[in-house]
């Protein structure tokens, strides 16, 4: 009966582990949800902030923004969106292998790197790797506010102004559907042309208190939206995947433990059935 | 029926107000301005205070702004409206605090970075995660 028992006991460690698994998976389900509605509401800002600084870009051609024109890259800067904890599936190891093969591209082209990370896993990768981490936000949480990517995209662009990086991108997943994230790596300096339309007629606005002032403001905070942006979608692309981790460990845990059963029950109608034969050869003997 | 307008006020978190209006009140850098529809194009910085906007019922709706931008255009004005706290000494030490944290987490530091070794661990990773699939298809089948 030894072996039945310890049957028993591993039947009843997986019973708690898919408990924990499937309450996981709930919750994942509802702060997915949440993190979803974040990033529709967040969208309408970035769209308005693109209309006008395209039509700035266009209707002011004397001051050219040094966030719009492109320049040769020999240094190269990534911002990294990470999450910060694990038991997400693949989400994570996406992005990485994704930054990793961009980044080598750029330094087989000579391009020394630059990053900045998002989220604990990020920092603890490319920590690991030695790569050049110029600053870091870790433990944001599920609702992060703009507030919180201020100082690491700040680093970005004074580096950028002071010309110790010559492009920057943002590198982070983007919630497809709840089943599929992928990981994308989007360029946010200098400010790509085609992402600005052209403007048909020549207009242009009153300019309080100048148009260098306001378009530096209006850059400053275009990018930082950006990167809030993906920051956001990121969270609804780690509660996705940690969603779908969670349901097949507990469809897992259920299998396993329909198996245990079956050797379960195998091992008690053993014991039975020697038992049986035992007393019937007693039996037989008097 | 008064001429109206379009108002969108929205912040990069989320959409504040969006509708019909007759009239804005905006603190813009330079002083109060008031918009009604067809004004001239029009953009500024907006100062900490109150955005008023009229809507054609004729209620006023009142919205703290703590800065942020205003565009007018002849029927649509909008509003882009910081959530933070703004001010370049506050950007420069958030910016800092930020670099503190890479340094403080830095502790050994290598020239270069090893691409095999990033390629050898991701190859890892992913031969980890390969394991549970087939672990899981082993497992169902």
């Amino acid at each position: 009966m030894a072996n039945a028992k310890e049957i028993r006991t591993q039947i009843k460690s997986i019973q708690n582990t898919r408990k924990i698994t499937s309450a996981m998976e709930m919750v994942a389900a509802s702060k997915m949800r949440k993190a979803q509605d974040r990033m529709k509401a967040a969208r309408p800002y970035g769209e308005k902030m693109r209309q006008v600084i395209s039509h700035l870009a266009h209707a002011h051609p004397e001051y050219r923004h040094g966030y719009l024109d492109p320049r040769d890259a020999k240094r190269v800067g990534y911002i990294v969106v990470t999450s910060d904890r694990g038991l997400c599936g693949p989400l994570n190891v996406n992005v990485f292998k994704t930054v990793v093969k961009d980044m080598k591209a750029w330094s087989d082209k000579g391009a020394a790197i630059d990053l900045v990370t998002v989220g604990t896993k990020g920092s603890a990768f490319f920590r690991r790797l030695g790569a050049n981490i110029t600053a870091q936000a870790e433990h944001l949480g599920d609702a992060p506010g703009v507030e919180d990517v201020i100082g690491p995209v700040n680093v970005m662009l004074q580096a950028y102004d002071e010309g110790r990086i010559d492009r920057l991108f943002l590198v982070f997943n983007d919630f497809v559907n709840t089943m599929t994230q992928s990981p994308r790596v989007e360029q946010l300096l200098p400010v790509e042309s085609e992402e600005l339309e052209e403007q048909s007629h020549h207009w242009d606005y009153i300019y309080e208190p100048d148009a260098k002032d306001v378009l530096d403001g209006l850059l400053q905070r275009y990018i930082e939206s950006l990167v809030y942006q993906g920051l956001v979608e990121n969270i609804a692309c780690e509660q996705a995947a940690r969603m779908i981790a969670m349901k097949s460990a507990t469809d897992n845990a259920g299998s396993l433990i329909d198996e245990l059963n079956l050797a379960y029950n195998k091992a008690r109608q053993a014991a039975i059935t020697q038992e049986l034969s035992e007393i019937v050869a007693g039996a037989a003997a008097v | 029926m008064a001429m109206t307008m379009h108002v969108d006020i929205v912040s990069a978190e989320n959409e504040i107000f969006s509708g019909q209006a007759t009239m804005l009140v905006a603190p813009a850098q330079m002083g109060e301005v008031g918009i009604m529809p067809r004004h001239s194009p029009f953009i500024s910085k907006l100062k900490p205070g109150e955005v008023r906007v009229d809507t054609p019922d004729g209620e006023g709706h009142y919205f703290y702004v703590s800065s942020g931008i205003i565009e007018v255009q002849p029927n649509v004005v909008t509003v882009l409206a910081d959530t933070a706290m703004r001010a370049k000494d506050l950007d420069e030490a958030a910016a800092r605090e930020a670099v503190e944290m890479a340094e403080k987490a830095m502790t050994d530091k290598q020239a270069d970075i090893d691409y095999a070794k990033a390629q050898s661990q991701l190859a890892e990773a992913i031969a980890q995660l390969r394991a549970l699939e087939n672990l899981r298809k082993r497992t169902r089948g």
